[in-house]
């Protein structure tokens, strides 16, 4: 394996790890803020025990997440030295700003889960949630512009191999950063949500009849099915971005070789790599037309008209399908569940629908590391597109594999305590006597 | 003042605003758990927890300041540092993930876990080991250059006696620092049995902290010639840093104003890390990357200092919020909210 290959390994392992935790720290602050601001509207006790202890388990993925994050900060440099000492110099200010953001949210944080008690008005302590969720979701907005720009590189010139005509904001505004951001951001809404509406399905259907627990997955359920559809809009506008500016990305995709209109969209199959000729897929008629260009008659640019040296690696399209597979399965059960709410009360706590709701949440977080495979495997071979490949960035320090190995077993090693300690958690403290000792109180 | 100096002094300041606040961060940990062993946990643990719970993400992020930001103002350094540090920026990169992980498992999961804490104390001295050799690395002779690229020589860095001496004084310095603060902060909290531990254990560790100190300037005679005599034209500095830890001395013998002892302790520390960084310039890794040459484009140089600007607007006023609430709030350092 050459130092680039182990490069990307390395990173994508690190960057894997870390959007599981990345992902709950944008989300939960949004539904601590909900189920707090519920509780004090509704003047509801059981909303504000949701809150203390979704934000006790957050305590520990924030903890994790924080690591994973300062060791990526790094790795860029570490493993990309020849990256950063181009781009480094337009990427400084939004990496610089994720950090004025990160530090205001871990500031509010640190004051948000150690004053449950201390103010006299509850409202003050859901105030303070409201800086941890801003900062949250700045430094997911200023990161992804990092990376939207390595997919979309403007704001500057290359002059003589050095980097010239540097303009900061033209390059963080970049085409890619309006449909990544969003992206990002609802999805990782609607992902912490459907974590959050498992765990409580999974609690139901242990056995736990209680309205703490109906009351958390109606809630978590309608924030998911809310943000459910926002992420498919935004996954929409996504396709059309692609078509206009990453052409190769849409057609690897889709495996896409002519270039032609009424194209269809493609879903699973399989691709014959000496003909490239797809089996087995289901076809929708003039659908990859509609995503690209808004149009069935659209054009859409296949992949023989792109340098073949610059071809994506044709596999992305499972990642491509898995994601909006699980996308549109979560919008469905979501939409289900909501409507046995309305209309069906007696269905609403049918055990085959809480079952699928306790698989959603794992889905929901693959369908977050597929997306992220698509988006990044997809735009191999550059760092840089259309400026510098991925070998001519990676380091030439020889010790990666070992790096490799090292950090392999640290991300197991947190991932499986992760797991455990908050298992453990929830099993050492049962809510029941909790509620019990509020209803009491009040 | 030249955008480049302006840049490399927010970023020292950044730095040692990290080693004060890890300083006190690594020393507890290692103090909670050695206390632990000695039967003395239960008379410090209350105090260390109490400070230690609101602020430990606060001092992570002092950190990725300052690696983002000289990254950002001085790009070379990324390169350099970047490609010759693989092997020990991950090594610490991992025993920091280890030690922040494994707070929040202790903390929140599991209380009572005997390997969690010593996990947790560990990694919390051999971290400061581990980035001391960043500024070892930076005063030259552990980096070659083959064919253009930077290769760093991790044999030479483990035979080298300037090396050694600046672990060592890594080491003290981190638990002299620690011990200070939560003397401080035990008297605050009136807890006259966890004070009279602290102090024992600040006076402990404050004389080998000079003598790490001299160590460091011998070994950096010997391993950097010209580093040492421009060392020896900004020794007021030192001088200065000398005076203050007196001072500090002073007051943990006569038991008096700590607050004003822990002062003298930021300021020994302030002065001689100010005079260290000014005799280390133009050079940020001797002799490859000069803070000249490798300073970033003017236009970005501007938007990263607006940005700073920016930032301390909002991060000024949310950390004295953080202090007011906690660490500076009498019935909070009492444990009585």
């Amino acid at each position: 394996m050459d130092l680039a290959l182990q490069s990307r390994i390395l990173f994508g392992l690190t960057l894997g790890f870390h959007i599981i935790y990345a992902t709950i720290g944008v989300g939960m602050p949004l539904l601590l803020l909900l189920a707090e601001t519920m509780g004090i509207v509704k003047k509801d006790q059981q909303y504000r025990l949701l809150a203390r202890r979704l934000a006790k388990g957050y305590s520990i993925t924030v903890a994790v997440g924080v690591v994973t994050g300062t060791i990526i900060g790094l790795q860029l440099s570490l493993l990309f030295p020849g990256f950063m000492k181009i781009a480094g110099q337009v990427i400084s200010l939004p990496l610089f700003m994720e950090t004025f953001a990160f530090f205001f949210e871990a500031i509010f944080l640190g004051i948000y889960l150690y004053t449950w008690s201390r103010f006299k008005k509850p409202l003050f302590h859901l105030l303070v949630l409201i800086p941890v969720a801003i900062g949250s979701g700045l430094s997911a907005f200023f990161i992804t512009t990092v990376n939207a720009f390595m997919n979309t590189p403007q704001g500057f010139t290359i002059e003589n191999g050095a980097i010239a005509n540097i303009e900061p904001l033209k390059a963080m505004f970049n085409p890619a950063t309006p449909t990544k951001v969003a992206h990002v951001l609802t999805s990782a809404y609607m992902t912490t949500a459907f974590v959050i509406a498992a765990i409580a399905a999974w609690f139901i259907l242990r056995g736990h009849r209680n309205e703490y627990y109906k009351k958390a997955l109606r809630l978590s359920m309608m924030v998911g099915l809310i943000f459910a559809v926002a992420t498919a809009v935004v996954g929409d506008l996504s396709g059309k971005f692609l078509a206009a500016y990453q052409p190769e990305k849409l057609a690897a995709a889709e495996w896409h070789f002519e270039t032609k209109t009424h194209a269809d969209l493609l879903v699973g199959g399989t691709l014959d790599r000496t003909t490239n000729e797809v089996n087995y897929a289901l076809r929708l008629p003039s659908m990859l037309s509609f995503l690209a260009t808004d149009s069935f008659q659209g054009e859409v640019t296949g992949l023989n008209d792109i340098p073949k040296e610059n071809w994506p690696p044709l596999i992305i399209h499972y990642w491509f399908d898995l994601m909006v597979g699980i996308g549109s399965f979560m919008i469905v059960l979501s939409c289900i569940f909501v409507a046995c709410r309305i209309w069906k009360p007696q269905l609403e706590w049918n055990r085959w629908l809480l079952g699928l709701i306790v698989l959603g949440g794992p889905l929901s977080m693959l369908a977050i590391e597929f997306g992220w495979i698509f988006a990044e495997v997809g735009r191999q071979p550059w760092i840089l597109r259309g400026y510098m490949t991925v070998a001519e960035a990676a380091t030439t320090s020889p010790d990666v594999g070992a790096m490799l190995v090292l950090f392999s077993v640290i991300y197991a090693l947190l991932g499986i305590l992760t797991v455990y300690v908050l298992v453990r958690m929830a099993r050492r403290n049962p809510v029941e006597p909790l509620l019990d000792a509020r209803s009491e109180q009040a | 003042m030249t955008t480049e100096g302006l840049g490399i002094s927010i970023l020292w300041l950044f730095l040692y605003g990290y080693i004060i606040v890890a300083s006190i961060d690594f020393g507890a940990g290692f103090f909670s758990y050695y206390g632990r062993i000695t039967g003395k946990g239960e008379i410090i643990n209350k105090v260390i927890t109490r400070y230690l719970s609101p602020v430990w993400e606060v001092t992570n992020v002092f950190l990725v300041f300052f690696f983002v930001g000289i990254v950002g103002f001085f790009p070379e350094t990324g390169y350099f540092y970047g490609t010759a540090l693989l092997v020990p920026a991950s090594v610490a990169l991992v025993l920091l993930a280890i030690r922040g992980s494994f707070y929040a498992f202790s903390k929140y999961g599991n209380p009572s876990s005997h390997l969690y804490h010593f996990l947790y104390a560990a990694t919390g001295v051999l971290i400061p080991a581990s980035f001391s050799t960043v500024l070892t690395i930076s005063e030259g002779g552990f980096i070659d250059m083959d064919g253009g690229v930077p290769h760093f020589l991790p044999v030479n860095l483990f035979y080298s006696p300037y090396s050694w001496a600046v672990v060592f004084l890594a080491l003290v310095s981190v638990l002299f620092i620690s011990a200070s603060f939560l003397t401080y902060y035990a008297n605050r909290a009136e807890d006259a049995q966890a004070e009279g531990v602290l102090r024992q254990w600040a006076l402990f560790n404050s004389l080998p902290t000079i003598f790490a100190s001299l160590l460091v300037f011998m070994a950096l005679w010997k391993h950097n010639p010209e580093h040492f005599s421009s060392l020896m034209d900004h020794s007021i500095w030192f001088i200065l840093s000398f005076g203050f830890f007196l001072n500090a001395l002073r007051l943990l013998i006569v038991k008096r104003a700590y607050g004003w002892m822990f002062i003298s302790v930021m300021l020994q520390f302030f002065t001689a890390f100010w005079g260290y960084g000014k005799s280390h310039l133009p050079y940020l890794l001797y002799p490859y990357v000069s803070f000249h040459t490798s300073v970033t484009n003017p236009t970005m140089a501007k938007f990263l200092v607006a940005a700073f600007i920016g930032g301390m607007v909002l991060l000024i006023p949310s950390l004295f919020l953080l202090m007011r609430l906690f660490i500076f709030n009498a019935r909070y350092v009492k444990g009585k909210v």
